[in-house]
This record gives C-alpha cells, structure tokens and sequence, in this order.
C-alpha cells in the first residue's frame, strides 16, 4: 500500500510541476506549488521523516508560499499582461541542461541502486525513540555549531528584509 | 495481520463518522447558543420564533441558505472563487484528527483509544494544517475580485500568520514539561497537575493568540462590518458562504479543544467519565468565546499588530526562557 | 504508517462534505442572474476600476519577519522534546540561540520594521 501512496504522491507531485511551469496565472501556479509541496510532504512521511514532513508544510508551504503569495498580488501581475521574454539567451543553456538532466536520470534509471551498509540509526530504532526527539537530541549535541550558524544565518537573512524593505 | 488491520480500520472509521457527526452538531449548535447568550448578556430575548425558545433556528438557517441563489460574480476567478471555501473548510475540520477526547475504553475486548490518531507528531500536524487554511481565505479575497474582500483577506493572512507564531511558541513551554508531541501523552501528563498551574504565562499568550487566530471579536477586523462590507466572503451567498462560517465554528472549537489538551488536563477529571470532563472543559472554553465577543470592542490594525509584534512575541520567548531556567534549576 | 491512516480517511470524508456542500447549493439554488447581481459589490455605486489594487508594502514585510521567525520557532520543538535530556547544556544552548533572536528582533523594532502607522 505505501508503494501505490509513493507513486500517487509522485505523480500528483510531477503532474502539478508541469501545471506550475505552463500555467498563466502566477496565482494558480503558487497553488500547483502548495500541491507539490504537499505531496513531498508526504514522500517524508512515507520515508519514516515525520519531523521534516511537518516541517516541510509549516515553513514551506505554509509561510514561504504565503510570501510568495504576497509578492504575486503585490506586484499585481495579472494573466493579461504579456510575459516577454527578458531572458532570451537563457534558451540554449536551458536546453543543454534539460538534456543533461534527462541523461542523468537514464543513467541512474540503468543503473542499479547501491546499498550501503545500514547506520546506526535504523528505521526501528527510529520509530521506538521518535523522530523529533532523535533529532532534537543530535541537533543539540552532535550537530550543535551548524545549528547555532543557522542563528546567524537567520539573523542577517532578518537585517536584509528590514533593510530592502524600509529603504529611505 | 489482515483481520487486526480491517478491524483497526473499521474501529478509526466509526470514530471518525462520530467525531464529525459531533462537530458538526456542535457547529449548529453554536451558531444557536451564541445567538442567544448575546442576546441575553444584552437584555434581549434573541431568536424566539421557530420552535421553543428558537432551536430550530439553526436548522431554519440552514435550509434558508441551501436554497438560496449561488452568486459567483461575473469578474470572479471562477474556479478559485468556488474552491476557496472548500480550502478553508477542509482544514478546519481535519484538525481534530489528534485531539483525545477520552481515556482508553474496552468494548467487546478491544482496547480502543478515544483519539481518532495517536500519532508522535500531533502537535506539529495541527500546526500543519492550521498553516494551510491561511489559503481559502487569501484565496476568497482574491477570487472574488472585489476591493473590500481582496482587503480582508490580505488582513486576515498578515493577522494569521502573526499569531500564528506567538500561538506555536506559547505551547513551547508545555512540551518542555512533558517532553512530547503526542497529544496523548500531553495529556496523561496531567494526571496530578493541569498545565495552566504551571504555565500561567503560556496560557495567557495562547487564549489572545487563538482568538486571533480565528478571527474573533475583539479581532475580528477580516470583517470588520463597519469598514470592509463582510471581508473576504463579501461577493459569499449560499452554502459557500455557509461553509466559512462552518470554517469559523470549527476553528473555534478546535483551539478551545487544544486548549483543554494542553492546558486543562484534556478528558482527566474526578468522578464523571472522561468524555462529559472533556466536553464540560470544551463548552467553557466556547463560552468565553461568546463571553469575550459581547464584552470587548474591536480593536484597530495597528493596535492589533503592535499586540502580537511586541508584546506577544517577548513574552513568549522569555516564558521559555524562565521555564527553562525553572526545569534547570529543580533539575 | 498505519496511523495516518485515519487522518487519510478524514480528509477524504472532510472533501467530499465540502464538495457536497458546493453541489447542493448549485442543484437547490435558484439561478436568476442579472448584470447588477453579477458586478461586484461596491456599496451600490458601479465598481471603479479592478479590485486587483497593489497593496502596501508593509504586508509584504510582515510576511517576511513571518518566514524568518517561524524557522526559528520552527528549531524550537525539537530542543523542546529533547529539553528533560539535554539539561543546563540544552538551556545554554538555546540562551545563545535565543539571544540571537532578540537582538535580531530589537533591531527589527529600532529600525521601525514593527510600526503599523
């Protein structure tokens, strides 16, 4: 049953990222990127990730795509108004890329999947202490200087919003 | 392994067609109750005419509005103007989904939990959840492409999204106490002690911010009547505009019982069942809802944002702080 | 896994109530559209230009504080859960992490990003 869920999710995922790049409106592609979103959320759980499922729709699709949101409507861009296309010369660079990526996924598709040697953390073990509490526990040990950088990060990330924003 | 699995899902669908069935009801019984409290907390007698004392008058309500004429304004996005009351709802009323509403009971031998799902993140899949029905409304406001909705809903998301924080930091404190986010263990957790004992503070800051969160009176600017028509169900008619009320209701219902989980001690109570504890506990809370909207004026947007900006937020990170110090220093 | 699966269960019933609703209200209605009915509502007087006006900035800003603040919070469950074990460590840990934050927050204020005028 989880494998159909996976491939139900995978599809709604692919299928909404195509409606999100050919869609006009950019109100309806925000909404095809809160679908995406959300299905990714639940490739997470399925994977046993529950903490970053959360996670994923509270900051994701939750917060960024409700700025995202306000930028649209800020800006007022409307399925009238004629896109042009300001980045021609991205066309070919686009196109090369495209390419690579779909021989990327051909080679991994032939290829097999290596296995390597299971961790410390199995999915049992997991499961018995609780996602969140495992990583709360490596995240404030193990892990603790990238997550006080990540303060940091967070605070310049706070100085450049106020400045863009109350620009005199 | 199949039959266990079949009777664990026939077990959850009776739960769920119970608790839905239950909210539902209480949603319709609301809609009578706050009419007629408000009513008499200001020397009225409210709805009186259809049936005794006027019960029937959510029912009334009901029919009136599914046979109403269905408006969808000509420069209306279609698709997204009939969607958005669906996205509000559909949120709304998933969210119960982890909330416990009584202890562990045996019915013929089989230990059911009186939880739809006890899952270990409860507590961050209402906050989930809770972060999407922000759409509906921002999504009505546009769709509906009238001034006054696109305003009130605009108003509503920067309202939500600023308590939203306060409300997820106020409930901080208590999962440092219990240290989990099953909301079934929160409250087992209580079994001597409610949380509201041992955090005041945290409380206080989440009673404002679900108020808040919801849009109720005192903030209820979204639809502020006096500037914005209706807010973002203004070009509303129908069960499409029944549907955010329903939307409203549940939300209410929702962080009061979030409330009685994290700060009441949920179902745990002396000499009454479980269930009746935690319904008592459930009805108080919607009361004080009634209670505070017949009491309190609105306030202004920017008294609002200043509220959540600076006094909230401080408060609740340093409610944090001091209960981390406290849960240091007993050790 | 399988306890999610009533959560599946509940979206399924909570969507086909929505769109239920939605159907009914289509079926039962009466439809008699007429041009007034249909122009957005304005207070009676004819709608002037469209509603999709651009809207101050300060929204825009408030969402942003809103995405940096809600990744803070965001890093606070976990030490949360994991607080009864980590003990005077966790709570240094997360005096700096928080500490942080207010600077952060008091700059925000001094620079007038909190003002709603």
């Amino acid at each position: 049953m989880e494998a159909y869920l996976f491939y139900i999710m995978a599809a709604v995922a692919v299928v909404s990222a195509v409606y999100l790049i050919f869609e006009k409106n950019p109100v309806y592609s925000i909404l095809y990127l809160v679908m995406i979103l959300i299905s990714i959320a639940v490739l997470y759980l399925l994977l046993g990730a529950q903490f970053i499922a959360a996670v994923q729709i509270i900051v994701y699709a939750g917060a960024i795509m409700v700025l995202f949101l306000f930028v649209v409507m800020l800006l007022n861009l409307s399925a009238k108004e004629e896109l042009k296309d300001a980045l021609s010369f991205q066309k070919i660079p686009a196109i090369v890329m495209g390419i690579v990526l779909l021989s990327a996924i051909g080679i991994i598709l032939r290829s097999k999947i290596p296995l390597g040697k299971q961790g410390e953390y199995t999915s049992a073990y997991v499961h018995d202490v609780g996602n969140t509490q495992l990583i709360g526990k490596l995240l404030f040990t193990k892990y603790l200087l990238p997550f006080e950088i990540t303060s940091i990060l967070l605070f310049i990330a706070a100085i450049g919003a106020i400045i863009l924003a109350k620009r005199k | 392994m199949d039959k266990e699995f079949f009777i664990y899902v026939l077990i959850s669908c009776i739960k769920i067609l119970i608790v839905f069935g239950v909210i539902q009801f209480m949603i319709i019984s609301m809609i009578w109750i706050e009419r007629k409290v408000m009513a008499h907390m200001q020397v009225r007698l409210g709805p009186m005419r259809v049936g005794p004392h006027g019960l029937l008058q959510p029912i009334a309500d009901g029919i009136k509005l599914l046979f109403k004429e269905d408006i969808i304004p000509e420069r209306a996005d279609k698709l997204l103007f009939v969607l958005a009351p669906a996205m509000s709802l559909v949120p709304a009323l998933i969210t119960f989904a982890v909330i416990p509403f009584g202890d562990k009971v045996q019915i013929f031998g089989y230990s059911v939990d009186l939880v739809i799902t006890d899952i270990n993140i409860g507590f961050l899949y209402i906050f989930a959840v809770g972060s999407l029905g922000i759409y509906g409304i921002v999504m009505a406001g546009w769709a509906s492409n009238n001034k006054y909705s696109l305003l009130g809903g605009i108003r509503a998301s920067a309202q939500m999204i600023s308590y939203e924080l306060t409300l997820g930091i106020s409930l901080i404190g208590v999962i440092m106490l219990t240290g989990s986010l099953s909301l079934v263990d929160i409250v087992n957790a209580q079994a001597k002690l409610w949380n509201i004992v041992l955090q005041p503070v945290g409380f206080f800051i989440y009673a404002i911010s679900a108020l808040a969160e919801v849009n109720r009176t005192p903030f209820d600017l979204p639809e502020a009547e006096s500037e914005l028509v209706a807010g973002y169900h203004t070009e509303y008619s129908s069960m499409k505009f029944a549907m955010f009320f329903m939307a409203e209701y549940a939300n209410m219902i929702t962080v009061s019982a979030i409330a009685v989980t994290f700060f009441l001690g949920g179902w745990q109570g002396p000499f009454l069942p479980p269930v009746a504890w935690f319904m008592i506990k459930l009805s108080c809370c919607l009361f004080c809802f009634i209670w505070l909207r017949s009491t309190y004026p609105r306030l202004r947007y920017d008294q609002l944002m200043h509220l959540g900006w600076k006094f909230l937020l401080p408060l609740s990170l340093l409610n944090i702080l001091i209960t981390g110090l406290v849960m240091v220093l007993k050790g | 896994m399988v306890q999610y699966l009533p959560i599946l269960i509940l979206l399924i019933l909570a969507f086909g109530f929505a769109i239920t609703n939605i159907v009914l209200s289509v079926l039962l209605g009466t439809q008699k559209p007429t041009p007034e009915k249909l122009t957005p509502y304005e207070c009676g007087i004819d709608p002037v230009g469209s509603a999709h006006e651009r809207f101050s900035v300060k929204f825009y800003l408030i969402a942003m504080l809103f995405v940096i603040f809600d990744i803070e919070v965001v890093f606070l469950y976990p030490w949360a859960v994991a607080f009864q074990s980590l003990k005077l460590f966790g709570f240094i840990e997360i005096l700096i992490f928080v500490g942080i934050f207010l600077i952060c927050y008091f700059y925000i204020w001094k620079r007038g990003g909190l003002e709603w005028e």
